[in-house]
């Protein structure tokens, strides 16, 4: 995704395809079916590639295992991959050498716009399986003309996660608007708990108030990622600077924990929990990482969009589920068997098999997939945005560019070393390097 | 082990005066066949490489495919200004870390050639540092130095009361930080080579010196800082390259932040490899290349020149 860095993409790759894993516990069980179970047909066998990370593995395996339950004539085996950078390479290696597995998994939007897919990938646009994924992903995983994968997991929210034990204490509710917000934690900080928590420790993490503040920028301006992939909108100029701003206001105003420069997430995440900060802007993938952190983490910690300048167009920032694909070195009976095999990830008994082993972080993205009962709080938080259709796809699904130092120059901005003007500046001047190896056309 | 120094400091000082005739030794006792792997090995995985990233630092490439672009690589790096402030923190790390360990691993190595008690232990103390892998020390220092929860600013702040800085999060000092992890790292190997450069220096001296009346500063002066003079030039050089190619240790501690805060060259190019700006990187490559030559083959020839044989 995009989120950070490679690494962090790795993790957050793992994590979203491994959203489909949540059902892991089960796994075991279905676990030795898999060579026994094709029905007696000759059958193919495709090979199905996912990084190695527990949220990866653990639903790919129930997945392959229920596929090749129900299944007769192709029989899927799974393979795994290094995570982060290295697993990037990779796939990357693979397929220019066309040693790639029949199916593999990998993160959509702007990180499979760099996989070539139009050179790499088999167009899935017309196939009939198509018709059960949902329109945001589809667009995320569009390159060109064509459609090319389907998702693994579920989807995963940007915004704030917040303490509802601080809030209650303090009569305080969820901000709709900026001022709001910035209200709400002169209200904390004068109660002695700090407002924001920031954990520069991970550097990924300083980006969520640019990344997450992106459903206001769409608010504001309906075609600023198409202008920004062309090469006319910048983050120097409004609505967009706003991102840069609100982080520099945050820490100008001194909301945030006083060890911002060196904690991390898992830090981070604990002070949420334990109540010494209020309010973590954050990705809802580490839902299940806080609720492993107390018996109540669960219930006690909620979940907002990020708030912006209108109470009316307050929407979610949204950051679709990696995406299955199949590169065109599948050919014949294996190509046949690999879409099968994808036909079934479409459906609702794969969101089914997924769900059995993790409990699911995020909405699936395949149409009339559900939710288990009992999930944390802010699952719920999220899970109405969706069904309210009230959000907007994060900026790397809508655009192919995404600079790679963002991660750095939040860092510079929330910590008061640069200006938000010049942190946006910097960032445009990355943006563009990363616009002229894609060879995009207008830079 | 002074053997060993003295042998190695005995080709340094050779190279002043190029020696012909132990080249045509070799090339007398061994066929040219005996030489034929070593070389198709070093043209195949070192000289074509290095031609290839010549060619491919003017161009914008990926895995797929490459356009040549002249020299908009170049123009970029040295046009952006965090590719410039890396530069000049490699500049800055390379000098200071070098300066420090010629300094300290002379006076250490002075210490150590005295004879005190336990000086084999200590001196195996001293080296121990350089045994451990970079990776290993960035990660001990950065839980050592968190400004909070680190047992250093513990310290401080049971001493003075205060906090202590944000040795590897305060922007103004934390190329500082990481330049003296690095030198407390690589402190052991200079001070070995100095040791040896002492003991390399013959008897006589200090005897004569001694019936002249000299003390002890006259000797260190007069006879030891100019006679390990093949010493310091090696140290120099060693630390100089080390230090103006360092990656490792700036990159387990701070990852060339806070921000861009301590980035140098090699972190940058990491960094712009890991994001897929291959040509960039490649020109990167070859400008840390340039630099890295420009500085130490003067150097080298310089000190070379003021080297004395014993």
């Amino acid at each position: 995704m995009s989120l950070p860095t490679k690494g962090r993409q790795a993790l957050i790759a793992g994590l979203v395809a491994g959203g489909l894993a949540l059902s892991a516990c089960s796994a075991g069980s279905l676990g030795t079916s898999s060579t026994a179970a094709s029905g007696g047909a000759a059958g193919v066998t495709i090979t199905y590639l996912v990084d190695n990370s527990d949220q990866a593995v653990k639903p790919a395996q129930s997945l392959v295992d229920a596929f090749n339950a129900t299944n007769s004539g192709v029989t899927v085996k799974l393979e795994t991959r290094a995570q982060g950078t290295d697993g990037d390479n990779v796939v990357k290696t693979k397929l220019a050498t066309g040693d790639m597995a029949e199916v593999f998994a990998y993160n959509s939007g702007s990180l499979m716009a760099a996989l070539d897919p139009a050179k790499n990938l088999v167009p899935l646009t017309n196939e009939s399986f198509m018709s059960n994924v949902q329109d945001a992903f589809k667009s995320s995983v569009t390159s060109g003309s064509d459609v090319y994968g389907v998702p693994m997991g579920g989807a995963t929210g940007g915004g704030i996660l917040y303490n509802k034990k601080v809030f209650a204490q303090l009569g305080l509710s969820v901000p709709k608007t900026w001022d709001e917000f910035m209200a709400n934690n002169a209200k904390i900080k004068a109660a002695g708990i700090d407002p924001v928590i920031q954990t520069y420790g991970d550097t990924w993490t300083s980006q969520l108030f640019v990344l997450a503040d992106f459903a206001n920028v769409t608010s504001a301006q309906p075609d600023w990622a198409e202008k920004y992939t062309a090469g006319q909108a910048k983050y120097v100029d409004q609505p967009a600077l706003t991102s840069f701003e609100r982080l520099e206001e945050v820490h100008k105003a001194g909301y945030m924990n006083k060890d911002f420069a060196s904690a991390k997430n898992s830090q981070g995440l604990q002070k949420l929990v334990k109540g010494t900060g209020a309010q973590y802007p954050m990705l809802t993938f580490v839902i299940g990482a806080y609720s492993a952190m107390s018996d109540t983490a669960k219930d006690d910690i909620g979940f907002f969009a990020q708030p912006g300048d209108d109470a009316a167009q307050n929407k979610l920032t949204s950051w679709s589920p990696g995406g299955v694909y199949i590169p065109t070195t599948a050919t014949g009976d294996k190509l046949e068997g690999a879409k099968k095999f994808l036909a079934f990830i479409a459906s609702t008994a794969g969101c089914d098999a997924q769900t059995k082993g993790l409990t699911p972080s995020g909405p699936y993205m395949v149409k009339g997939c559900t939710l288990p009962a009992g999930l944390p709080a802010a699952v719920n938080d999220l899970q109405k945005y969706y069904t309210d259709g009230n959000l907007s796809p994060a900026l790397e699904f809508l655009s192919p560019i995404k600079g790679p130092n963002l991660e750095k120059i939040t860092v510079e901005v929330g910590s008061g070393i640069t200006s938000a003007a010049d942190g946006a500046k910097r960032y445009d001047e990355d943006v563009k390097k990363q616009a002229q190896q894609l060879g995009l056309p207008g830079w | 082990m002074s053997s060993t120094t003295s042998s190695r400091d005995g080709s340094r000082v050779s190279l002043a005066k190029p020696p012909r005739a132990s080249a045509e030794h070799v090339d007398a006792t061994y066929p040219l066949w005996f030489h034929i792997p070593a070389g198709v090995i070093y043209i195949v995985l070192f000289i074509v490489p290095t031609i290839f990233s010549f060619y491919f630092a003017f161009t914008r490439w990926t895995l797929f495919k490459s356009t040549f672009i002249g020299f908009d690589n170049f123009v970029l790096f040295f046009s952006e200004p965090g590719l410039i402030g890396s530069l000049r923190n490699t500049l800055v790390y390379g000098f200071i870390t070098s300066a420090a360990k010629v300094v300290l691993g002379m006076l250490l190595a002075v210490v150590l050639s005295a004879p005190i008690i336990a000086r084999g232990y200590l001196r195996s103390v001293t080296f121990f540092p350089v045994l451990v892998s970079a990776v290993g020390v960035g990660i001990t220092f950065q839980v050592l130095l968190d400004p909070f929860n680190g047992i250093v600013n513990k310290l401080i702040s049971s001493v003075t009361g205060a906090d202590g800085p944000g040795w590897l999060t305060d922007p103004d000092i934390a190329l500082l930080s990481v330049a003296g992890i690095d030198v407390w790292k690589g402190l052991g190997l200079a001070t070995l080579i100095y040791i040896a450069g002492i003991a390399a220096i013959p008897n006589e001296y200090f005897e004569a010196a001694r019936v002249d009346g000299a003390n002890s500063w006259q000797m260190f002066r007069h006879i030891i800082l100019p006679l390990s003079f093949p010493a310091t030039s090696t140290v120099i050089i060693l630390s100089l390259i080390g230090g103006l190619r360092s990656f490792d240790l700036i990159w387990t501690t701070t990852q060339g932040g806070p921000g861009f805060a301590s980035d140098v060259i090699a972190s940058v190019i990491y960094k712009q490899y890991q994001a897929g700006f291959y040509g960039l990187s490649t020109a990167g490559n070859v400008i840390l290349f340039v630099v890295v030559t420009a500085i130490i083959y003067p150097l080298s020839r310089w000190l070379n020149s003021k080297e004395t044989v014993l």
